[in-house]
């Protein structure tokens, strides 16, 4: 693993996501009502919509375009719809954001 | 003999000695140094000493008698000022003292935010007897005032504590919720609720921003403009472990004193335990885990051998009444599964975390009998598969059937005099009065009450009452819930905000029994917005409850690129205007569009570009059309008197005064407005949700019209002479339209679902009429912001930036 520092962790209100550009494609992290921290790609299975605009409510992530609703944890597509989004570790060390570059970076190859 | 020397008589060491001592009562000389003129005393017992529960004797755990029995060299009242490992001795301010061991037991420093004004006498921490003291002096004087800074475990101990002294006590928090920490938002709404019954003021989101007075504390100010009279600020904002001496001597640290599982540091014959220790990255500021510390180095003194595991914790408040107990991990999850149980009559809530079989985690108020045996299933991680299904209902449930959360709860929790239908003010105990005369239907309810009668929002709320009175001998109709989270219809849900005056997304979350830590996307949205329709002052937006276009203020493209556009009044423009357009458009690569609104549509904008577009549109003075938004779209207007020889009024006028009266209120829906000159309709008036049509003897108002997916003509509302009468019924109206309809109703839904003539009957009332207007002025007080504004702002800017780019960046 290789943790990058992508920034502070007060810049993602609670229930909220940001963006973080990679050359192997956008990634999406997303901060719970539990303040747990969780990273997958941004990119919606369905049509491609952008994962880090949706609502998050529980371990969920809603799309923000049709309504898929994603786990956070596993990246599958909850209910009757099917797909699945890749996650990548993430944690947080004395308020910062740490994303594993090595496994975004793999997704790519 | 070796000579044993302890810095810091706390709780840590206190156990620590006692262990050895029992053990081998002459292997050392113990020297024990202490900065408070006392020995070791029970200091989570503070907090009954605090509230007059206890006296300070009561809490000593060794007296002098124990130590002199024990041989213990007492050097109380005098600090440890520096360690020479060379030399093997520590200093102090009546000289050297030698080791050949030495514990350090120094615990934590309270954290004192240096706010403006901390330094003043009366700012006090929450750590020690001088402390506590200090606080039970002030509450000496009748009436005096406390504020507390912190609403975590000790800041409410203290503000339960002086509360019972008498004092006027307000606690600021700066999280959401109190102990933030320790529980989820629904645990901390109801311990905010009992506090507030007991008289002491909370205040969440408290930023403060300054400590004011001549000479000792006299007031607190926050950033808003808050100012709190204060005779005694306690500051409990947290705790530093205090491991001075420890960087000094040149010790290994970390955040406090690093250890190995013996305690040993990073001198083989120094050691410590306690707050200021720091293990395997953990630091510790309950005494459970400094207990099995105290008990290793007892051990690792004597040569035996001992490991410190870090163990799983649970929390308890110390404030008489208020029971709450959180352990383990409680955030949820696919894999994990929530059991939600919640009884608002009794404000009980209780919530476990299962993983794969196992209890992980449990949050409970207002009943914690059971809280052990849960935190004991936790710590062993007992397989609960066999008795999930009553688990939550504890072990007297274990093997007998248990009851299930009842759906009715929340309708049985309303007291007698809760209105139950607001229009022709009918409370619950009216209802019961007619079910005991044997009315035992909605029908003979409403004949004989009339509740339900007028608009029939509360229809479901009063068979829920019959239901709860009358038990299964009633029927209930059933009626579609909001979604797999709750049992409540939108209009029950309405009704029950403003009944039961539930004005925080907790609140709802516990009170109405819903079934889920906090919604999801289909019930949440609709929540904030009943929460800040009902309570404009008291309730803030959420914008963690907005879809996409409401949070971004823009609508999202199937691209995810964004429209920006910016409001045309009444359809009109001016040259500048369309400069700043055309060059904002040239500036962004956007494709220009003429809507069907009478605006101009700016598409293809990247999410990044959207503070920077919208500071120049409002540089030319134009702010958001809110195309996106629940909410006042675009007022539609035909050229009128001004112009065309047939108008007879200003209809333009007229709608200019509209859209700027009601831009900026969020509605159920989005509600659109047209005005036109006269009957030929040029502005489509007859198929909006408000369409004004202007004639000789002044305005005909229509509500209710439809063209988008049904096609339907407005109804009339009233007729009526003037301008400003014209207005007043298009404000009331759009108000009662956000006080009663369901979300995403549009107007016309719900007029036929409450009927025009409940409508005409509330506005003809001319109080109701006006102070519906006063309500939505209130809220516009609030709500009426550019939005583009706002976030065009540099801190606020910057939100719309991806948080890291790393596409720029040269390969390795
Ligand atoms: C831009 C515009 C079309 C245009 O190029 O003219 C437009 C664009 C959209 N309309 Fe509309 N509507 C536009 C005028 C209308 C009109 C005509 C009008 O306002 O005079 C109607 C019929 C009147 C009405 O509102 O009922 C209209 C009825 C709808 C509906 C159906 C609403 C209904 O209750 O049946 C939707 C769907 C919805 O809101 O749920 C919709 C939804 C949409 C959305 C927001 C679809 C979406 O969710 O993404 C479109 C956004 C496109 C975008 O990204 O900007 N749009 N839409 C018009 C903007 C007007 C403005 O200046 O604000
Ligand atoms: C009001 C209150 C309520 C609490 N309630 C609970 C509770 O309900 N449950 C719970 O688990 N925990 C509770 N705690 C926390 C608990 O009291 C601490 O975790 C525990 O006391 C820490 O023990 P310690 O020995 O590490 O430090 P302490 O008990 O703080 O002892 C450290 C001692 O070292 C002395 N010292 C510091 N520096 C020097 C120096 N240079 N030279 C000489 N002496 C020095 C200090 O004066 C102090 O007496 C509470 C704390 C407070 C203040
Ligand atoms: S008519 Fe349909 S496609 Fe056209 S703008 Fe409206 S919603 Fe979009
Ligand atoms: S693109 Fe995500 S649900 Fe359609």
């Amino acid at each position: 693993m290789s943790w990058i520092d992508v920034g502070a962790l007060d810049e993602i209100p609670l229930r909220g996501a940001r963006v973080v550009k990679t050359r192997s494609g956008c990634v999406a992290i997303f901060r719970t009502a539990e303040d747990e921290l969780f990273a997958t790609s941004n990119t919606c299975a369905h049509k491609g919509g952008p994962l880090a605009e949706g609502m998050v409510h529980g371990r969920n992530i809603t799309c923000p375009l049709h309504n898929w609703v994603y786990s956070l944890e596993t990246g599958e597509a909850q209910g009757a719809d099917n797909g699945r989004i890749p996650t990548y570790p993430v944690k947080t060390e004395g308020g910062r954001i740490l994303l594993d570059g090595d496994a975004v970076a793999a997704r790519a190859a | 003999m070796q000579k044993l020397v302890v810095i810091g008589a706390g709780m840590a060491s206190g156990r620590m000695l006692e262990h050895l001592l029992d053990a081998a009562p002459d292997a050392f000389e113990v020297t024990l140094f202490n900065a408070e003129p006392r020995g070791n005393y029970n200091r989570i017992m503070l907090s009954p000493v605090l509230s007059g529960e206890k006296t300070f004797e009561e809490i000593v755990t060794h007296d002098d008698v124990w130590y002199a029995a024990n041989s213990v060299i007492t050097r109380f009242g005098e600090s440890v000022t520096a360690i020479d490992t060379a030399r093997k001795i520590v200093r102090s301010e009546k000289g050297e003292t030698p080791y050949d061991k030495l514990v350090i037991a120094t615990g934590s420093a309270p954290f004192i935010i240096p706010l403006p004004g901390h330094n003043l006498p009366g700012v006090v921490a929450y750590r020690d007897l001088e402390d506590t003291n200090a606080m039970i002096e002030a509450s000496a004087r009748p009436g005096a005032h406390a504020v507390i800074i912190g609403g975590g475990l000790l800041g409410l101990e203290a503000a339960a504590g002086l509360r019972l002294r008498g004092m006027e006590v307000t606690v600021l928090h700066i999280s959401g919720h109190l102990m933030e920490r320790q529980l989820d938002e629904t645990a901390g709404y109801l311990l905010q609720k009992d506090l507030e019954k007991r008289g002491i003021r909370v205040i969440t989101r408290a930023n403060t921003k300054s400590i004011e007075g001549s000479g000792k504390v006299e007031r607190v100010l926050l950033d808003d403009g808050t100012e709190l009279k204060a005779d005694i600020v306690c500051m409990a904002a947290g705790i530093r472990p205090a491991v001075a001496l420890g960087h000094a001597a040149g010790l290994d640290m970390g955040r406090a004193i690093k250890v190995d599982a013996q305690m040993r540091t990073s001198d083989p014959d120094i050691f410590a335990v306690g707050e200021c220790v720091e293990f395997a990255g953990n630091l510790f500021g309950l005494v459970a885990p400094l207990y099995d510390q105290a008990k290793v180095l007892a051990k690792t003194l004597l040569d035996e051998d001992d490991t410190f595991v870090v163990r799983e914790l649970s929390t308890k408040l110390k404030v008489t009444g208020c029971d709450l107990f959180s352990a383990g991990d409680f955030a949820e999850g696919p894999t994990r599964e929530d059991i939600v149980f919640r009884d608002p009559a009794r404000g009980i809530y209780k919530r476990l975390v299962i993983e794969e079989d196992r209890l992980i985690g449990a949050v409970m108020y207002g009943d914690t009998a059971d809280s052990n045996w849960f935190f004991g299933l936790i710590k062993d991680g007992t397989d609960v598969e066999e008795m999930r299904e009553t688990l939550i209902f504890g072990p007297a449930f274990q093997g007998g059937g248990g009851a299930a959360a009842d759906p009715l709860a929340a309708v049985a929790a309303l007291p007698a005099d809760a209105e139950i239908c607001g229009c022709n003010g009918v409370c619950k105990g009216d209802i019961l009065k007619a079910v005991e005369g044997g009315a035992h239907s909605l029908e003979t309810v409403r004949a004989q009450t009339k509740a339900s009668a007028s608009c029939g929002t509360c229809a479901g709320l009063v068979e829920q009452v019959l239901a709860v009175s009358l038990g299964d001998s009633f029927e209930m109709p059933t009626a579609k819930p909001i979604c797999a989270c709750c049992d409540l219809t939108h209009e029950d849900v309405r009704v029950l905000i403003k009944t039961k005056e539930l004005k925080s997304q907790p609140a709802v979350w516990q009170e109405l029994g819903w079934k889920t830590p906090n919604g999801c996307h289909v019930c949440r949205p609709a929540v904030n917005f009943y929460l800040l329709a009902d309570w404009p002052l008291e309730y803030r937006d959420d914008p963690q409850s907005r879809l996409v276009n409401e949070r971004n203020h823009a609508n999202i493209q199937k691209d995810g690129t964004y429209s920006v556009m910016p409001r045309m009044w009444g359809g009109m423009t001016t040259p500048d205007e369309l400069i700043a357009i055309a060059e904002a458009a040239r500036k962004y690569d956007a494709a220009v569009k003429v809507t069907g609104g009478q605006r101009i549509d700016l598409l293809g904008i990247k999410k990044e570009d959207l503070p920077a577009i919208w500071a120049d549109l409002n540089d030319a003075g134009m702010v958001s059309g809110h195309a996106y938004t629940k909410g006042l779209r675009t007022v539609k207007t035909c050229v009128g008197s001004d112009w065309c020889r047939f108008g007879t009024q200003d209809s333009t006028g007229l709608g200019i005064k509209l859209e700027k009266r009601l831009w900026g209120s969020w509605t159920p829906h989005k509600v659109k407005l047209g005005v036109s000159g006269c009957p030929r309709n040029c502005a489509e008036a007859t198929c909006k949700d408000v369409g004004i049509i202007c004639v000789d003897s002044g305005y005909q108002v229509g509500v209710a019209g439809a063209a988008g997916m049904d096609v339907k003509e407005t109804e009339r509302l009233v007729d009526v002479a003037s301008e400003e009468e014209a207005i007043e019924w298009t404000v009331a109206f759009v108000q009662l339209y956000r006080e009663h309809a369901k979300y995403l109703d549009r107007p016309y839904k719900w007029v036929a679902k409450v009927g025009l003539d409940w409508v005409k009957d509330v506005l003809a009332d001319e109080s109701r009429r006006k102070s519906l207007v006063e309500r939505f002025d209130l809220s516009q007080t609030v709500y009426q912001k550019d939005p583009w504004a706002e976030r065009a702002a540099p801190a606020e800017a910057r939100k719309f930036q991806p948080l890291a780019d790393f596409t720029q960046e040269a390969a390795e």
